[in-house]
């Protein structure tokens, strides 16, 4: 079999979950087995990053707080980046399951974009002697939280579901610019006090600014925020999806 | 077992608590919300059925 036909069917496989019965079934089947992933790696991660890594020699102990803010941090940029998928192929493709995936995932993005905020804030006061400042990073990851904050007001404020998505997916589009930015400002601008990314995994390898005795539990905590961040999605599209029939099947009744 | 944390216990402490109350929360929110819709969804395909 060449790898034409191979991603040729891989794409067929992802074109298919847009239908929602294929939708509910693939998820029902693997949700278990997300929760339980969830469960080792986001357990294994934190316990063996707080309890059994040493403390850093300029740091101390508040290294410890790398294994909630990297990854809270990349799930926020990320969970937004999911959200501009969704919403692209809801613009162009119509299809339900996509727009309703972006739903559910601003919640979650929103809380890991807190969570990367606050941590980040009790962390700065002891190194930086601050817990805020207009730092590039900060800020854009500051206004990250607005969008996704403004983008889950919307959904709430429209009763229309279609009208509401088509609005939301644009705001997404535009929100994404942000959340690219949150990633690279520390690129863009060569200020403030935040420093560069701590570990590089698209470029193929990490960088040197961490050591193993700190990455690989990182690694493992980074793993389990993701699966956390899935398995949540999952759960609210398929709460989304039923809460949409559930609407369907009330406005039959009300016509009866 | 617990591991010294110094002068930074505080902040450790804070970090790792605000972020797991806010973990939880979203899970209990998640999931009470994903059983009280297919619940009303269950009812709602009963009573079409009926």
């Amino acid at each position: 079999m060449n790898s034409t036909s191979t991603s040729k069917r891989l794409c067929d496989a992802f074109w298919q979950l847009a239908n929602p019965k294929v939708f509910m079934g693939w998820s029902g089947r693997w949700l278990p087995w997300l929760v339980g992933l969830t469960i080792l790696f986001l357990g294994s991660g934190l316990i063996w990053g707080f309890f059994f890594t040493p403390d850093d020699t300029r740091q101390g102990s508040t290294v410890k707080i790398i294994y909630l803010h990297v990854p809270a941090a990349l799930m926020a940029i990320n969970g937004y980046l999911l959200m501009f998928v969704g919403s692209l192929v809801w613009l162009i493709r119509r299809q339900h399951v996509s727009v309703l995936a972006a739903k559910a995932a601003a919640p979650v993005g929103m809380t890991m974009t807190l969570i990367a905020l606050a941590t980040g804030a009790i962390w700065g006061q002891p190194m930086w002697g601050t817990y805020w400042v207009w730092d590039p990073r900060l800020t854009s990851f500051l206004i990250l939280f607005l969008f996704y904050a403004g983008y889950i007001a919307l959904w709430a404020a429209i009763e229309d579901d279609d009208t509401a998505a088509d609005l939301t997916s644009v705001l997404a589009l535009v929100g994404s610019v942000f959340a690219l930015l949150s990633r690279y400002a520390v690129l863009f601008w060569s200020q403030g006090l935040h420093q560069g990314t701590t570990v590089n995994l698209v470029d193929g390898a990490k960088q040197e600014n961490i050591s193993n005795v700190f990455f690989q539990p990182l690694l493992l905590s980074m793993a389990g925020f993701g699966l956390f961040f899935v398995t949540l999605i999952l759960i609210g599209t398929r709460t989304e999806l039923r809460r949409r029939r559930l609407k369907v099947l009330q406005a039959r009744e009300r016509m009866l | 077992m617990m591991p010294d944390l110094g002068k930074y216990a505080v902040e450790v402490m804070g970090s790792y608590g605000v972020s797991l109350l806010a973990l939880a929360l979203l899970c209990v929110v998640y999931i009470r919300r994903s059983s009280s819709v297919k619940r009303a969804l269950i009812t709602a395909e009963a009573r079409k059925d009926a």
